[in-house]
């Protein structure tokens, strides 16, 4: 039995301690928003919060993220998680969405750290999440558009 | 203006105050499929004053529930926030794809296929709530006119909205007659309001997607198959698969050995416990190389041939100059990012599968198949797809189909999803076909193209599919020979051969199909020739396009915007390519920089569209971005190679789409037409990779004839 704090609550899983955090997350406690792209850590598409930091939820394990916090999508609700969802409507970023998920939780990490990133900041955070439908270039500039709407 | 062809329009119910009309007409080209005796329905007013419609086909992506949403506020005068999507069941033939005669999303087509008929179902319901306000009212129906949604009578002042008349509106007769707007007078199509109909959803990371769905009691299966194409099961032991905790049952299926579990880690860890044990008499066991080295064979051969015009191999002996050239192309999987799915639910009276179905009818008839049902008890509730580039859509609906097999093995009434690995996805076949071609070009005195001659070896991807009928002709199959038996560039002898490759490696369509690679070897090979010729690519390429002004268009415009004659700095090119695919024409430049490792940069593209009305502006660009960007991933690294017939690439560790950095700055340019609208789903991918190839060239880098790049 584990104890994890999920979006602010706490969640008991009883699942064997190996089982990735991904797993747990979607299938135990229902929230779907973190997708299964990989499972290998190389698409970024599980990304979540653990203690604040981007993680690929894939590549943890239940047993590593017990006592920790965890913050998924459907728990991102601060100001800068709604300046990305909005500056991500305005410019129609998503296409399949399935990436979406993971970008937005990469993004809202990088402009906590960094309020008004560059085009090589952006790379570099975001180089991890695939997205296969290549919206890239909207990422690119919403992530902009939302550092704008927070001001600096 | 009125509509020019019979128009059959059908009242098909009404309930608690809504109105519910479809259109099913005829289309009056000769050869077009007639449409159904039944009426369809695609557009649905609540008593809420919501505009539904129900869409036919999947959304992949792409934005069709966006464009088709789009014309039907348009044609209605709705406002553009009281419209709602619904995905359609599997009906035919209701929802039939007009253009196939069955329920398909492909061939980048939805837009043009439902132009016609969602406009004349909407503008018939616009004419209809006019005809309910004016009895109501006893006014005269001229004078009523819908802005945003509402109905008013501007001489009196009297207004109402759609829910106000939807029930009245039901009740009258459905208009023979409609008037269409003209272009002039489209406020929605062409402009920048309509938003994608599910960019709040997605970014809100609601659950639409199949993988997302949890029916009460889901178990959850993966399937272990054959690592060799073609081999079957000759034995194995589940005794540690079943002792894994977690794990319900394992059963043998068609494909192979389910593992089902509770949740999809225990499925997989099952799975890994399997011990299996496979025969390959029929399996494919070549490697890579072994096949590129029977298609070189296969290519000195004589082949099919697909175009003879004049008389090539006579022009070629006495041509000024020969140029040659030889291009390979590996397979390349799909890899939409969402792994295949379906969940599927046995009852007593049929089946229920949720999933991003792609060809509905195919896949309510392969899962009725396997559960002894008729295709009707087999109800699909089509999902978005996070994703497919073709690979959802198939023959034998290889993923419905085992997730019916693994619920009629496991019996019992429980919800299963059937999840395939990441793993399974890049190892699981239904390739783009690998290729190989052979160009051979005649130049006389003065630099003018006289002769060209392409062979092209490569697997059928209609071949052994209920498909061959209309795509396969004297066993040429058009997918195989697209874009390069209708080589737009005007030459007086032309020669196209094509060899059907023979392996138990299924194949299948990947965006843009056949054009993908005929593309690359057409658009590269023209430039070789052209610096042979000693002329300007652009100029080599527009006089060849005399008499196709819409190429030449849309070739100048890219140029135009591209700064064609704009001098690069040393160690930059430009490159420009062209093609024509899915009745759209899209032409691309390319600029690239060389790094001191050689390897390409392509830093901007920028691409001109002709794709006749622009729906929606904005998406029309988003799949050029897209477009770009899935093909410049594959140009650059896509590879699925075999050792021993053995995939060797197994996640995107090894088989790595494009990322954010590798993304180029794309401007895309729209053509401005009032023409019918074509797609664009899939023309955006086959000009890049010959216009970046071509680009490197002109930045001083040897000609690229193999893909991707990390192999060449
Ligand atoms: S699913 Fe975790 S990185 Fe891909
Ligand atoms: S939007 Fe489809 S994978 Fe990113």
């Amino acid at each position: 039995m584990f104890v994890l704090r999920v979006n602010g609550r706490d969640r008991r899983l009883d699942v064997d301690g190996a089982t990735p955090l991904l797993w747990a997350l979607r299938d135990h406690l229902g929230l779907t928003a973190t997708k299964y792209g990989c499972g290998a850590g190389a698409c970024g598409a599980c990304t979540v919060h653990l203690d604040g930091e981007p993680v690929r939820s894939c590549s943890i394990t239940v047993a590593d993220a017990s006592g920790r916090s965890v913050t998924t999508l459907e728990g991102s609700q601060d100001r800068i998680a709604q300046s990305v969802r909005k500056a991500w409507r305005k410019l129609d970023v998503v296409q399949c969405g399935y990436c979406q998920p993971g970008q937005i939780m990469a993004a809202i990490a990088l402009l906590r750290q960094k309020p008004r990133p560059t085009d090589s900041e952006i790379d570099a955070a975001m180089d991890g999440n695939l997205c296969r439908c290549a919206t890239y270039q909207r990422i690119r500039a919403a992530i902009h558009d939302a550092a704008a709407g927070l001001g600096s | 203006m009125t509509v020019s062809r019979r128009l059959f329009l059908t009242l098909i119910g009404v309930s608690s105050g809504a109105l519910a009309i479809g259109a099913a007409f005829r289309l009056s080209a000769a050869g077009a499929p007639a449409a159904a005796p039944d009426p369809d329905s695609f557009v649905r007013i609540g008593s809420d004053n919501t505009v539904t419609v129900v869409v036919k086909h999947l959304e992949m992506g792409q934005g069709v529930s966006t464009g088709l949403t789009t014309i039907v506020a348009e044609e209605l005068d709705a406002d553009w926030s009281q419209m709602r999507v619904e995905f359609a069941p599997a009906e035919v033939p209701r929802y039939a794809n007009r253009l196939v005669g069955f329920q398909l999303t492909g061939g980048s087509n939805s837009i043009l296929n439902s132009w016609d008929e969602l406009r004349n179902a909407a503008a018939a319901a616009r004419q209809m709530l006019i005809s309910a306000a004016a009895r109501h009212w006893r006014l005269p129906a001229e004078e009523f006119t819908i802005e945003k949604g509402v109905i008013r009578h501007p001489p009196t002042g009297r207004q109402a909205d759609f829910a106000s008349f939807a029930g009245m509106a039901a009740a009258l007769p459905v208009p023979t007659e409609v008037r269409l707007k003209a272009a002039a007078e489209f406020k929605l199509i062409g402009s920048p309001l309509p938003r994608r109909m599910d960019s709040a959803d997605k970014v809100a990371g609601v659950g639409g997607f199949g993988l997302d769905q949890r029916p009460q009691g889901l178990l959850r299966a993966v399937i272990a198959r054959s690592p060799r194409f073609g081999g079957r099961l000759k034995s194995f032991d589940a005794a540690a698969a079943r002792a894994v905790p977690g794990v319900v049952g394992v059963v043998q299926v068609p494909s192979g050995v389910a593992v089902v579990a509770r949740d999809t880690w225990s499925a997989i860890k099952g799975r890994e416990a399997l011990r299996l044990e496979w025969d390959d008499q029929a399996a494919e066991m070549r490697s890579s190389d072994a096949i590129l080295a029977d298609y070189k064979a296969l290519a000195a051969t004589p082949g099919l041939i697909a175009a003879d015009r004049g008389d090539a191999t006579q022009a070629l002996a006495s041509a000024a100059k020969v140029v040659e050239a030889e291009y390979s192309f590996p397979y390349l999987a799909h890899a939409p990012m969402e792994p295949l799915n379906a969940t599927i639910q046995v009852t007593r009276s049929g089946a229920e599968i949720w999933t991003g179905s792609q060809m509905q009818t195919g896949d309510q008839a392969a899962a009725a198949a396997v559960l002894g049902l008729a295709p009707a008890k087999v109800k699909i509730h089509t999902l978005w797809a996070g994703g497919s580039f073709g690979r959802r859509a198939n023959a034998g609906s290889d993923y419905i189909a085992e997730a019916a097999a693994v619920a009629k093995a496991f019996g019992g009434s429980a919800p299963i999803q059937l999840v395939w690995t990441r793993e399974d996805d890049i190892q699981g076949g239904r390739y783009r076909p690998m290729a190989f071609h052979r160009l051979t070009a005649g130049l006389d005195g003065d630099g003018r193209l006289v002769a060209w001659r392409h062979v092209l070896v490569s697997q059928s991807i209609i071949a052994g599919t209920p498909f061959e009928k209309f795509m396969i002709k004297d066993g040429i199959d058009a997918t195989s020979v697209e874009g390069a038996a209708d080589l737009p560039y005007a030459v007086a002898n032309l020669r196209v051969e094509v060899h059907n490759a023979a392996s138990p490696l299924p194949v299948l369509w990947w965006r843009s199909v056949g054009h993908s690679i005929n593309a690359f070897a057409v658009e590269c090979f023209l430039d070789e020739v052209a610096a042979a010729a000693g002329r300007d690519p652009l100029a080599f390429r527009l006089d060849l396009l005399a008499d196709r002004p819409d190429h030449a268009a849309v070739l100048k415009l890219a140029a135009e915007r591209a700064g064609w004659d704009k001098p690069m700095p040393a160690g930059h090119g430009r490159g420009i390519a062209v093609h024509g695919s899915f009745s759209s024409l899209v032409a691309e430049v390319a600029e690239v920089s060389l790094g001191a490792d050689g390897k390409p940069k392509v830093e901007r593209v920028v691409t001109a569209v002709d794709c006749g009305t622009a729906i929606n502006p904005d998406q029309v660009a988003a799949q050029m971005e897209g477009g770009i960007g899935f093909a410049l991933g594959a140009m650059l690294r896509g590879a699925i190679t075999l050792a021993d017939g053995i995939v060797r690439q197994s996640n995107f560790t090894d088989y790595e789409p494009l990322r954010m950095s590798e993304m180029p700055v794309v401007e895309t340019h729209i053509l401005p037409s009032e023409a019918h609208p074509t797609g664009v789903g899939e023309p955006g991918v086959p000009p890049l990779a010959p216009a970046v190839a071509n680009a490197m060239a002109a930045a001083g880098s040897a000609r690229v004839r193999r893909l991707p790049l990390s192999e060449a």
